[in-house]
């Protein structure tokens, strides 16, 4: 184990900022849900919803998402390769220049400099810094895996090679911009065509943020938890390369109706139902490995997170090709049911399946046991119906706000003005907010038994 | 095809390159290429640069974040039309770095906001919304009253975009607040594409009003006004962001005015700041408004 001491440190390391900025992320989550049904929850100029909103989702894309990817990687990768980190010194400074990045991306957020792109807010330098992160990581990544002492690579891996090129690529073409000063530029694209590769970007962050490395995750860590291999590697195969090429071609389905050109928006539509089939693969390789040996699969703890998690990715992958639709979308686009979609991935899908692999690591790199089985179980249920409510209520009031945008007297003029309509969202937003709020506690419980676990093996590592 | 793939996981280069090839094929047929297509570029004739207050306003308003909770593309849909005026154009958003169309409505699209309302009305609500209506979410924005703009910022903004501006319109930025900024970018989005003058064309409008003097018109035309009108009208008609509705004087023209007249003023809205209710407020619901005012003008 000695080889692997200093690089476990980093994972450690990076394992624990990420759950940091993920407290964040969900108080700040928690805050903008309030100030949706109470104003004076704003405080002008720097905590008003616009500001911290865009803290809020690049906190927990970036802090929360991309620091548990660095951290889990790293880990997988050398499992899989069979030999510590090519660069363990480099690493180490990647977890320190990590924390530096997000610690200065929220503050110039909440400072109002933004690009106002969608999950690329971050102004220029940050950009660079940004992509300087990201070569360090492929170097690394990279590194190992060519002086690997394993000649197969692993479903992960291929997951993670995909994940490491394509977020490079989206990266770096969408911030592509004119300076205009220190902290300020504008988007090189304009008008239909920033729309364009904006969304091209804003799918595939999505798609090569929360669901290709959450994928290798889960492929890694569904059957080392259960002891169970992964049930088709063929399955795994057709279903990886069919994901990896037709997620690139769906970003226009955020723009259905919008002034980009029609053939745009329908190619993106067809590849868009055509996502539901790799989507399945995975989820249909998932319940059958643990349906090899079911009696053995449910003994684990861990289970139960993995197959939820991928349930909901599962759920998650039929709702969004609907939401597609033209038909669909012109009923639920621009409203709380969009809320709805995307905290059933990342409250449902990705943090789920993001905390069962701490949960697997941080007492293997302790060589002991999690601290407590029963305070994971009631983390499990508290961050499950904290993230059903969440949903459902958003499900509800986005029909509710579509319905009634559309709604006309017998004589074809509206029935409702905007503001009757936002006053009838209120109960539903505060709703979110409790279900908000049962999510935090359920994290505060996972956090409570990982730092029980790492002060165990702290212990034992003295001893 | 299992066989080859066994051979791929032993070539992480050959498989990293395959993976790239992969990931281009979409990017290349959906993004790029569309990219060098005219269609993606198109300009209405009478579309502007935005001059150097409205490009300082476009920057707060990206700053502050106001494309969380308003969307700037009307779709074209009926209904949507109705509430928000003419579908979005491509050839609308030429100057737009980035575009600002947003992804979610908390609050109304704003695509058609220029015009539809007088700079007072704006100032009032985006120093404090709650003034207007309410059941509001908008955060008051009053902070922007007290802030100056800074001229040489704003000039390289302008310069980076290669906007044409005069050495007038800098140093006029000078006495200028960052309130200034965001109405007059308000005023100007959507203003390419030229207003509907009528709403209601389907409404056969009778010339006289069928609801006259009737007391539970007048009562009901009172609750819309309360509702609808009294933010610019002020209470009982007595005026404020809009002219009085006591007086004789109607559109600046002195007299009598018909019933039909009024009604259209109402449905239709006039280019000067009165927006058009004719799609929110049904025929009878104006009728009662006409039978309402008219029981003002006995006030004064
Ligand atoms: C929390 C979401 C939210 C944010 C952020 C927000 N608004 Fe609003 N806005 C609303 C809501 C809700 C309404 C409708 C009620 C009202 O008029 O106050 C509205 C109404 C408006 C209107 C009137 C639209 C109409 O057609 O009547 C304008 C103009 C406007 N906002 C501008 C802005 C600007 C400029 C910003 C940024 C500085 C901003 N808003 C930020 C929610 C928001
Ligand atoms: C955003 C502010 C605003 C609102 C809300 C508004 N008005 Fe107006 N209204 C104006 C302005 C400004 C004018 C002057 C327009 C012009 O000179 O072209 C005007 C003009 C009028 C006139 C012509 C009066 C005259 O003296 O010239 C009538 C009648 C009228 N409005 C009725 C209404 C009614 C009824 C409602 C509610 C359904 C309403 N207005 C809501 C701003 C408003
Ligand atoms: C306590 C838990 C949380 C609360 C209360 C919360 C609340 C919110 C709110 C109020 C919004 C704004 C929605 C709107 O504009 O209408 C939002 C958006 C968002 N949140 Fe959360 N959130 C939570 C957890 C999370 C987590 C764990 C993640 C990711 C891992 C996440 C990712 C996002 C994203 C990506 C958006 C943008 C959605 C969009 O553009 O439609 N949230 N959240
Ligand atoms: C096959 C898979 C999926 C498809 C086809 C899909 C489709 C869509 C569509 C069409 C929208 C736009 C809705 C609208 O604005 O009208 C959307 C929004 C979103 N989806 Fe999905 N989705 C999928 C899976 C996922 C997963 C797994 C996540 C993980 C968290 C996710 C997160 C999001 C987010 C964050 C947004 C909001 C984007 C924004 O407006 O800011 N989606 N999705």
């Amino acid at each position: 184990m000695d080889e692997y001491r200093y690089d476990h440190q980093t994972v450690k390391g990076f394992i624990v900022s990420s759950i940091f900025w993920g407290v964040v992320g969900i108080l700040i989550g928690l805050w903008i849900s309030i100030q949706m049904w109470h104003p004076a929850a704003n405080i002008q100029p720097y905590f008003t919803f616009g500001r911290l909103r865009v803290v809020h989702t690049n906190g927990l894309a970036f802090g929360l998402g991309v620091g548990a990817i660095f951290g889990i990687f790293y880990y997988i990768t050398m499992r899989l390769c069979r030999r510590p980190l090519l660069f363990p010194r480099l690493a180490r400074f990647h977890l320190y220049l990590f924390n530096a990045a997000i610690a200065l991306a929220a503050l110039s957020l909440l400072a109002g400099y933004t690009q106002s792109l969608e999950y690329a807010e971050l102004e220029w330098p940050l950009d660079i810094g940004v992509v300087i992160l990201w070569m360090i990581f492929a170097i690394n990544i990279f590194g190992t895996i060519f002086s690997r002492r394993e000649e197969q690579m692993y479903i992960s891996l291929w997951y993670i090679i995909a994940t490491v090129i394509a977020v490079a690529i989206l990266y770096i073409i969408n911030n592509l911009s004119i300076p205009a000063g220190l902290l300020k530029s504008y988007h090189l694209f304009a008008g239909v065509n920033s729309a364009n590769v904006q969304w091209w970007y804003g799918h595939n962050a999505v798609g090569f943020v929360f669901t290709t490395p959450i994928l290798a995750m889960f492929y890694y860590f569904l059957p080392k938890s259960t002891g169970l291999p992964i049930y088709s590697h063929r399955l795994s195969i057709i279903a990886f390369w069919s994901l990896v090429f037709a997620y690139l071609w769906t970003g226009a389905h955020h723009l259905v109706y919008t002034p980009l050109p029609d053939w745009i928006q329908t190619v993106g539509i067809v590849f868009t139902m055509f996502l539901i089939a790799p989507s399945w693969g995975s989820v249909v390789n998932g319940y059958y490995t643990v349906g090899q040996d079911w009696e053995r699969a449910k003994n684990n703890y861990l289970t139960k997170f993995f197959i939820l998690g991928i349930t909901f990715y599962g759920l998650q992958t039929v709702q969004g090709p609907t939401q597609g639709l033209r038909i669909v979308s012109q009923l639920i686009h621009y409203t709380d049911w969009v809320p709805g979609h995307v905290h059933m991935g990342t409250m449902g899908w990705v943090t789920m399946t993001v905390a069962a692999s701490v949960y697997y690591i941080i007492p293997k790199i302790y060589n002991t046991e999690i601290h407590s089985v029963k305070v994971a179980n009631i983390h499990f249920w508290l961050v499950l119906i904290g993230q059903l409510i969440f949903s459902i209520t958003m499900w509800i009031t986005g029909i509710q706000q579509g319905a009634l945008q559309k709604a006309v007297n017998p004589d074809g003029s509206l029935k409702y003005t905007m503001v009757e309509i936002i006053a009838k969202n209120y109960p539903y937003w505060e709703m979110r907010t409790v279900g908000g709020i049962i999510f935090t506690i359920g994290m505060l419980f996972f956090i409570y038994n990982i730092y029980m676990t790492i002060r165990k093996g702290k212990a034992l590592q003295q001893a | 095809m299992a066989g080859l793939h066994e051979t791929l996981h032993k070539r992480p280069i050959i498989f990293a390159l395959l993976a790239t090839a992969t990931v281009l094929a979409g990017t290349i047929v959906t993004m790029l290429y569309p990219m060098l297509r005219p269609e993606m570029h198109p300009r209405l004739e009478n579309l502007k640069p935005y001059t150097a207050l409205q490009l300082a306003g476009r920057d707060i308003y990206q700053r502050e974040g106001c494309f969380y909770c308003h969307t700037q593309t009307v779709r074209p849909l009926k209904t949507e039309v109705l509430r928000y005026g003419e579908y979005s154009k491509a050839g609308e958003f030429a100057y737009d770095h980035p575009f600002l169309w947003g992804s979610k409505r908390t609050g109304p699209d704003l695509a058609r906001i220029g015009g539809k309302y007088p700079d007072a009305w704006h100032y009032r609500h985006m120093e404090n919304p709650r003034a207007f209506f309410k059941e509001s979410n908008m955060p008051s924005y009053a902070f922007l009253k007290e802030r100056k703009l800074n001229p040489e910022e704003v000039e390289r903004h302008m310069n980076a975009l290669g906007f044409p501006y005069t050495r007038e319109e800098i140093e006029a930025l000078k006495d200028k607040t960052e309130m200034d900024a965001i109405v007059a970018y308000l005023q100007v989005i959507g203003t390419a594409v030229k207003k509907k003058e009528v709403q209601v064309e389907a409404k056969v409008v009778e010339e006289i009003n069928p609801l006259s003097g009737k007391p539970e018109a007048i009562k009901k035309g009172k609750e819309i006004y309360e509702k609808n009108c009294e933010i610019c009208h002020g209470d009982d008609g007595k005026g404020g962001i809009g002219p009085t509705l006591r007086d004789n004087v109607w559109l600046g023209k002195e007299g009598e005015i018909s019933d039909g007249k009024l009604f259209s003023i109402i449905a239709d809205g006039t280019q000067a700041g009165m927006p058009p209710f004719g799609t929110q407020i049904d025929k009878e619901g104006i009728w009662s408004l006409v039978s309402y005012i008219r029981t003002l003008q006995e006030k004064k």
